[in-house]
Order: C-alpha cells, then sequence, then structure tokens
C-alpha cells in the first residue's frame, strides 16, 4: 500500500434487486490507483467495469445499490457521502467521460456554455470569465477554431470533436482522477489513437490520474502503468501492464490474449486457427458456483467447481485469482 | 465457369441528399471509381474508417442499390442482366448486428427453410435435410431449429445468421463486421467458423472490418477504403509488412500495440478527423490528414498504379518504403 | 391511464367479452322482443321487478332493448375497424416500404383525412347514402384509417433499416411477400392496440350519428339512438338516458383497457440484451 494513494478501492459490493432476490453485480473488487497514475479496468460487457465506476462516482441508481466495501478518495472515505458531497466531488476532483459523447452531452446547450459551467458551478468564475477559459480549453483539446466551435452544438461536430469536448469538461477543473468509460470505442481506428495520446498527454500535464475501462487489453495495456481484468463481477487478475500481455496468469487473460487475431502473428505463426474460449459469458442471474469462470477454463478441476479461488498475490504488485493459475 | 468470380470495372454509386429549399442538392459520392476482382475461394479484405464507402460498395454488389457508373460483373455476367433469385443464389450476407439480423418471430427453422422453398426446393425431405445439414455445420444442434432468436446468445444469433447465408449455396458471402458486435471471447469462435466454413464449401469471402488484426488473419488480397476510393491493394503481407500508402500506414499505426510489433511507427499516424463525403477535399482525399503531404498532393489526384506485381498504391509517394 | 400490472387486461377482457356474450344471446337473455312488444300502458315506468331497467316512452323493455342493441354497436364497432385497419395497414405498409411517389400520394391523402373531423365527414357520406345499418357501415369505415395508416407507415419506416428486412431482400424475397410475411408480423401489436381504441371509437360514432337521427332509425333499438330518444324526458325519466349511456361508456372502457393491456403484452416481449 503506497502513501501516495489517490484513489482505494477496499472489497466493493455491488447489488442488484432483480426477480425480487438480491444478486451480486460485483464483489470483492479491490484496487489501487496512486496520484498521477494511469490504471486500466478490462473486462467485456457485462463483467462489472463500468457499475464500478459509477460506484466510485456515486451514481449507482436503483435496482443497483452499494453493497459493501469501502471507497477511499485521498485518505477520506466515500462510500456513504451525502449526495450534495458527492456532487461537489464529481467535476472538481473526479472527472468522468463516457463513451457515447452524442448521449452525455446536452444537444440543446452549445459545447462552449456546456464547459463554461464546469468552471461557474465549481470554481465560482463569472460567465464570460468562464467563457473565455472555455475557449482555452477547447485549443487544449486541440479542437481547430476555437473561437468559432464554442458556440456550435454537439450535433454539428463529429464524433472525435465530440469527444475531445467530454475531455475538455472532464478536465476542466483539473480533477485528481479522470474516469473514462470506452471512450474511444465509438470511433473511428484513426481517431481513437489521437482521443487515447490527447488524453494521456493532459493527464501528465496537469498531474490527473486516470481510471481507464475498456475491453481492448491492449488498448490500456498501451496506454496504462497496471491493468486489472474484471471477469463476471470479480478481479481475476492485475498485474503491471508491460507483463499483463506478455505473461498473463489467469486462464481468462490468457484466452483473451491468444484468441484474439493481432497484427504481425500471421507473418510469424502463419494462418493458425485462433486459440477459442468456449462458451459464453454468463449473466449475473446466473453466475455459476465456485469459480465464475470454470465452465469455459480448460484447466477446470473439482476445487474450482465448489470453492471461489481467492486473491493469490504475486510479485510486485500483480495478484491472480485462480487455482491453477501460471 | 468464369475465372473471376466478382468484377468491378470503375463502379462509382452517387447519391443526390438535400433538398432545393434547404440549403441546396449535394452530390454525396459515397463510391467514387472502385476497380476491383474477387476469385473464386479466396477472401479479400475490406478496410476502411466511418465515411469511405465499403457498406454502400456492398449494397452495390448485393444489387440493392443501382451504381451511378461503372460495371459489376458476377460470374462473368453483369449484375444488371441477371435475376433476382440468381443472384441471391450467387452472394450472400453476414450482417454485423446479431440482435438485429434475424426476424424475431421466426423460428431458425423458418429462418433457414422459407429461402429454400422460394427458390423452388419443395419436397420436404429435402429441405428438412439441407436445414439440418447447415445448423450442424455451424456448430448449433438439432433442437435449435424450433427455437426463435431472443433465446440465443449473440454468438449463437451470429451462427445463425451465417447459417442463413449460406443455405442457399452461395459462391461469395460478403461479411460485413461480423465480429465488431460479439463479445471479445467468443470473436475467436467465430472467425474460425468462417475460415473453416470457407474451406469446407469453397467460400470466397469479402471481409468488410475496421479490425486490422481480423483482415490481416483471414484474407489473401486486401483494399483499403478512404472517402469512396481505393487507396492501396495488394496481398495480405504486402498491406501488413510493406504499406506504401500513407493512411494505410496510419490505419496501421493507430493500433494500441504494447509488444511494437508493426511495420510502421507513431510517426506515421494521421492528425484530424476522417473528411465529409459530402465535400471531399480536392487532389488526393486524404492530403489534409497526411504525415508527408506537398502542394501536388491538393491539387493531382493520384493514381491506383502498381508498386509490385499485384500491389498498388494511389499515392505520388508509393515508391517510398517506410 | 394504465393500471397496474395485467389489470387493464383483465378488466377491458371481461367488459368486452360481457358486451359479446350479451350480443349474441340477446334472443335468450332479453325478457321481451325489443321492437313489437310496446305496450302504451307500460310507458315510462322506473326500473323495477318486472322491467329491471324501466321502460321507454312508447313501453318497450329497456333491458331488452339495450340486449339487442349490443349487436347493433358491436356489429358497427368490429365491422367498421376491420374495414378501416384493412384499408390503413394496407396503404401504410406500402407507402412506407415503397416510398416515393407512393408514398407522397399516400401520406398527402392522410394528412387530408386527419384534417377532416370525421364525424362530418360520417354525416357527408350518411347524407348521400341515406340512413340505415348498411349505410352507417359504410360511413364508418372509411372515415378512419388514417391512424393505422399513419401507425403502419412509422413502423415499417423504422424496421426497414433491420438486418433481416435486408436479408430477406438479399435472399430473393420479392417485396408483397417481406411486406407481409417479415414486416407486418413485427408490427402488429401496437396495430391491434389501434383496433381495439377504434371500435370504441365507432361505437361512440354511432352513438352520435343516431343521436343526431341520422344512424339507426326507430324503431330497432341502438343505444345511441336510444339517447336521442331519450332527450327530452331526461329531467322526468332519467333511466331511458341513464342505462343506454352506461352501457355505451362500460363497452367503450371496456375496449380502451383491453388496448392497453394488449399493448404491454404483444409489446418487446424479446428483450434485447446487449453484445
Amino acid at each position: 500500500m503506497t502513501t501516495d494513494s489517490l484513489l482505494k478501492v477496499d472489497g466493493l459490493r455491488i447489488a442488484l434487486a432483480a426477480d425480487s432476490t438480491t444478486y451480486n453485480a460485483v464483489e470483492e473488487v479491490s484496487f489501487e490507483i496512486g496520484r498521477g497514475e494511469a490504471f486500466g479496468l478490462v473486462g467485456e460487457s457485462g463483467c462489472g467495469k463500468s457499475i464500478t465506476a459509477l460506484a466510485v462516482m456515486g451514481l449507482l441508481k436503483r435496482p443497483l445499490s452499494l453493497g459493501g466495501g469501502k471507497i477511499v478518495l485521498d485518505g477520506e472515505e466515500i462510500q456513504s457521502a451525502s449526495p450534495a458531497k458527492m456532487r461537489d466531488l464529481r467535476g472538481r476532483r473526479i472527472g468522468m467521460i463516457f463513451q457515447e459523447p452524442m448521449t452525455a452531452l446536452n444537444p440543446l446547450s452549445p459545447v462552449g456554455r456546456q464547459i463554461a459551467e464546469m468552471f461557474v458551478l465549481h470554481q465560482d468564475a463569472s460567465w464570460s470569465e468562464a467563457m473565455d477559459r472555455a475557449e482555452e480549453a477547447l485549443r487544449q483539446v486541440r479542437v481547430p477554431s476555437p473561437a468559432r466551435r464554442i458556440k456550435d452544438y454537439p450535433h454539428q461536430l463529429s464524433g472525435g470533436m465530440r469527444q475531445r469536448v467530454m475531455i475538455a469538461i472532464a478536465l476542466a477543473c483539473s480533477p485528481e482522477l479522470l474516469i473514462a468509460d470506452e471512450p474511444t470505442t465509438a470511433l473511428d481506428v484513426t481517431v481513437q489513437a489521437e482521443i487515447i495520446d490527447l488524453m494521456a498527454e493532459l493527464c501528465a500535464a496537469k498531474g490527473t490520474a486516470i481510471l481507464m475501462i475498456s475491453h481492448d487489453l491492449g488498448l490500456v495495456a498501451n496506454m496504462c502503468k497496471r491493468v486489472a481484468v474484471m471477469y463476471a463481477g470479480r478481479i481475476v487478475e492485475a498485474q503491471p501492464a508491460e507483463e499483463i500481455f506478455a505473461t498473463p496468469q489467469h486462464p481468462y487473460t490468457q484466452g483473451l490474449v491468444n484468441s484474439l487475431p493481432r497484427l504481425g502473428e500471421r507473418s510469424r505463426r502463419g494462418q493458425q486457427r485462433l486459440r477459442e474460449i468456449a462458451g459464453v459469458v454468463p449473466s449475473i442471474q446466473a453466475y455459476p458456483p465456485g469459480c465464475r469462470f470454470n465452465p469455459r477454463c480448460l484447466r477446470a478441476s473439482d476445487i474450482c467447481l465448489d470453492t471461489a479461488p481467492a486473491i493469490t498475490p504475486l510479485q510486485g504488485d500483480s495478484l491472480v485469482r485462480c487455482h491453477h493459475h501460471g | 465457369m468464369a475465372e473471376t468470380l466478382l468484377a468491378l470495372d470503375d463502379v462509382a454509386v452517387h447519391f443526390k441528399v438535400g433538398s432545393a429549399l434547404a440549403g441546396g442538392v449535394h452530390l454525396l459520392k459515397a463510391v467514387d471509381g472502385v476497380t476491383l476482382d474477387v476469385k473464386p475461394g479466396e477472401c479479400l479484405g475490406l478496410v476502411g474508417e466511418s465515411g469511405c464507402g465499403k457498406s454502400t460498395l456492398a449494397l452495390a454488389i448485393m444489387a440493392l442499390v443501382p451504381p451511378t457508373r461503372g460495371r459489376i460483373a458476377l460470374d462473368g455476367r453483369d449484375l444488371a442482366e441477371r435475376k433476382r433469385l440468381e443472384t441471391a443464389r450467387t452472394v450472400q450476407m453476414v450482417f454485423q448486428d446479431p440482435y438485429a439480423s434475424l426476424n424475431p418471430r421466426q423460428t431458425v427453422r423458418r429462418t433457414l427453410a422459407d429461402p429454400l422453398r422460394i427458390h423452388g426446393i419443395r419436397d420436404k425431405a429435402e429441405v428438412e435435410a439441407r436445414v439440418a445439414d447447415m445448423l450442424a455445420r455451424v456448430g448449433l444442434r438439432p433442437e435449435h431449429a424450433d427455437r426463435y432468436p431472443h433465446e440465443f446468445s449473440g454468438g449463437q444469433r451470429q451462427r445463425i445468421g451465417i447459417a442463413r447465408a449460406l443455405i442457399l449455396q452461395p459462391k461469395l458471402v460478403i461479411c460485413d463486421e461480423p465480429v465488431s458486435a460479439l463479445d471479445v471471447s467468443i470473436r475467436a469462435q467465430i472467425i474460425n467458423l468462417l475460415l473453416e466454413l470457407k474451406d469446407q464449401l469453397g467460400l470466397a469471402y469479402i471481409m468488410i472490418s475496421h479490425d486490422l488484426g481480423v483482415v490481416e488473419h483471414v484474407s489473401d488480397r486486401v483494399a483499403v477504403m478512404y472517402l469512396g476510393r481505393i487507396v492501396e491493394q495488394g496481398g495480405w503481407r504486402e498491406i501488413f509488412e510493406d504499406p506504401r500508402h500513407p493512411y494505410t500506414r496510419a490505419l496501421i499505426a493507430a493500433i494500441p500495440d504494447p509488444f511494437l510489433r508493426a511495420a510502421v511507427t507513431a510517426r506515421a499516424k494521421a492528425r484530424g478527423e476522417v473528411a465529409s463525403a459530402l465535400n471531399p477535399p480536392p487532389g488526393c482525399h486524404f492530403h489534409p490528414r497526411c504525415p508527408i503531404k506537398v502542394e501536388r498532393c491538393a491539387t493531382e489526384v493520384p493514381a491506383l498504379d502498381a508498386v509490385a506485381a499485384g500491389h498498388r498504391a494511389a499515392c505520388h509517394f508509393r515508391e517510398r518504403t517506410n | 391511464m394504465t393500471l397496474k400490472g395485467g389489470t387493464s387486461l383483465w378488466i377491458g377482457g371481461i367488459l368486452v367479452a360481457l358486451a359479446l356474450f350479451v350480443a349474441v344471446a340477446a334472443p335468450v337473455i332479453a325478457l321481451t322482443d325489443p321492437v313489437m312488444a310496446a305496450n302504451l300502458m307500460n310507458a315510462e315506468i322506473p326500473p323495477g321487478l318486472e322491467f329491471p331497467f324501466g321502460t321507454d316512452v312508447q313501453g318497450r323493455d329497456i333491458y331488452s332493448r339495450i340486449c339487442y342493441g349490443a349487436r347493433i354497436s358491436l356489429t358497427v364497432g368490429i365491422v367498421s375497424q376491420t374495414c378501416n385497419s384493412l384499408i390503413g395497414v394496407t396503404l401504410g405498409l406500402t407507402a412506407g416500404y415503397w416510398g416515393g411517389l407512393w408514398d407522397d400520394l399516400v401520406s398527402g391523402l392522410t394528412n387530408l383525412m386527419l384534417a377532416i373531423p370525421s364525424l362530418i365527414f360520417a354525416l357527408a357520406i350518411m347524407a348521400i347514402l341515406g340512413p340505415g345499418l348498411v349505410s352507417l357501415l359504410i360511413a364508418l369505415g372509411l372515415t378512419s384509417w388514417s391512424y393505422s395508416c399513419r401507425l403502419a407507415r412509422a413502423q415499417v419506416l423504422s424496421l426497414k433499416s433491420q438486418g433481416y428486412i435486408q436479408a430477406a431482400r438479399i435472399l430473393g424475397y420479392g417485396d408483397l411477400r417481406i411486406m407481409f410475411t417479415q414486416v407486418l408480423p413485427n408490427i402488429l401489436g401496437p396495430l391491434i392496440v389501434i383496433a381495439t381504441l377504434g371500435m370504441g371509437g365507432a361505437i361512440l360514432a354511432e352513438a352520435a350519428l343516431s343521436f343526431l337521427g341520422l344512424g339507426i332509425r326507430p324503431p330497432f333499438p341502438s343505444w345511441g339512438s336510444m339517447l336521442s330518444e331519450a332527450r327530452d324526458q331526461i329531467n322526468t325519466a332519467p333511466w331511458l338516458s341513464v342505462f343506454p349511456g352506461l352501457t355505451i361508456f362500460l363497452t367503450v372502457l371496456g375496449l380502451n383497457l383491453l388496448g392497453d393491456g394488449l399493448r404491454d403484452i404483444l409489446d418487446p416481449q424479446a428483450t434485447t440484451r446487449r453484445a
């Protein structure tokens, strides 16, 4: 545990109320993000990564609710903070960007005004001062002709531009933490690269830590210093970025790394059959007992069927949750 | 039987958008002069980002949209002269979204059997046999035939979509982003299935995808499109190991690569946004974003000329390697 | 208003079933002949043991007239709405699917129809055809198709881009086959709801027209003409208006609730899971 920790999530459990019973959508999730550090959370849809981010922001809505665990921001516990306190934190100390900028931006308000709002709300700026700073913010995210763009409405901008506006809004008040939930999934590949570079650069300049959430292991491993992999509501592995791709320890991560065709593989190894991961991602209502990955795992044995594996710490900061890791 | 299965000759598809009253009528050159061919049994990868025209091109090949210019020949005969049913038995399509591409009110059996009946196969036994055979080939069980789409997962629905595309025994299948909408951990299953079926049934594919890893893995040849034009085409090895067009290099450079295995460096990245197809830049469409552009690029359209045998690039600097 | 869960469906269903039962079983459950059993000696008797709903100006049993009146009202409702739906769905389906000039024409016509108050339009037709049940059916059957047309067209437009419609075209399905086997089954839900609501509307329209003296002519009983005849006695013999009025109210309410309940069942039955 480092003393320079900005966000510490400990034993997070998120409950889902459905079919007149309660399911644990997410459980035993623990991770730590240091000041200015880029941390990646990887997993497929339904694994719980997005709702983990919502929990950190205090944005869980029924039927989801915080079932247990601690969320510590800069030494202060915030999991049971009042809505007013969370509203104050959001925007000022924690910024968030989403996958679909079109739904996250107000379609009826010019983008400049939406950025300026941040300064007015959180830093007591006057509107004219805020608009000037909004223009500067647009320049920082490399939107061409910012003076004209501040008057544009979201629908007049392209997808990449809208995402830049979202970044400008999220980083307006220089928050300590930026949570990015699949920020580039809806964008073209060449634009994705630019947006990721932009985010990394701005956060480095402002000292903002990043919690990067994505299904793309390659993207996250490239951008972040440490990566955690989630499956069916649990963290199954966490390692430094360079190592998780080279030596994944959990069968699920290994499956992901080996199953996706990557550039350069065919030249090296020929057109081999991709190594599949059998089965499908389980739904929350039907999580298998024991290790949740066992129906799809090639190494599953008896113990995997009834005992959920505990966290095994590995060297350094790494950890894995598997009876047969390695 | 023609040696070339599909031949496109300077095909263009233009749409008129807008109205005279609201801002005037503009010409959207979705596809702007594409010359391509696909041989039987080969897989052509078609790569490009939004607005490049790959979807419109697919529609034109399927005879769903008439070309404004140029000729499309399927199995030697002009597409416009073929009958609808005949074309349906030659070229089919696998769609991107497994949740929208199946009729929610039809059982799997009906989805597979109806096309056979429409094409004149009325013998019940034969229809049953072919449906059962196709289900087995795509990895589904016989009892799945009487279920409805909502009872299946995304991956299984995509298998049903593939079965439907193959039930008429076409020679060419256009796969439009077949795995993009699927969970990452099941993409490999579908890619492997598509490759197996290609070998078993001797199919030719046009694989449309923005995922270069998938394209490199499955294609024999690759064509890269930008704003309605082909900017580079060649064998898969040449395209990915020795790309000669700055846009191809930009696409490769954009892939996050933890091990820096790619053939290009970060310097090759493109700048700015994809331009609008309504108002494409003059000269080389890519020049505003190109890291190596010069004045000539804004005025002179580079021709898609050969760099080596079977490898063409539309760039004034096509001779330059990385 | 929508009631929770299936309550709409149950209440609506029961009311409509009751109305249908009464219409079908009228000869059995009525007490007297609705037309012939007129006895001036029994005029305007309030509800009692012999005449459960009282008698009207001519001494006829109101309860029996209501029972037989159900036949007319429900026939009008069902037949005219079926006609409206057939016209509307065919026009809307083809307009949405084919687009182009046909769509412009149909949309223009629909807008025109929606701009004309349907009752006035029905009145005009009745004026030409003369009063009577058949004229009524024709008039009401031709005036409200625009709602189902508009709905069908909107549904088709939103469905056209669905992959399975494109797939059907690629597989060689003809246009008509696609429209009737692929599109129509998937848009039925809202159309059925409109149809049930439309039936209620037709019954009310019949009541209005008969009230104005243009629908069903005396002495045949229809709920609307019964209301019309009771106009002058509203203070002296309120039961003459109350029972027919209540019957109309309950039947139309039942149809509306049934429509609401059906919509809840027929709508997204298969929830799509995100990939």
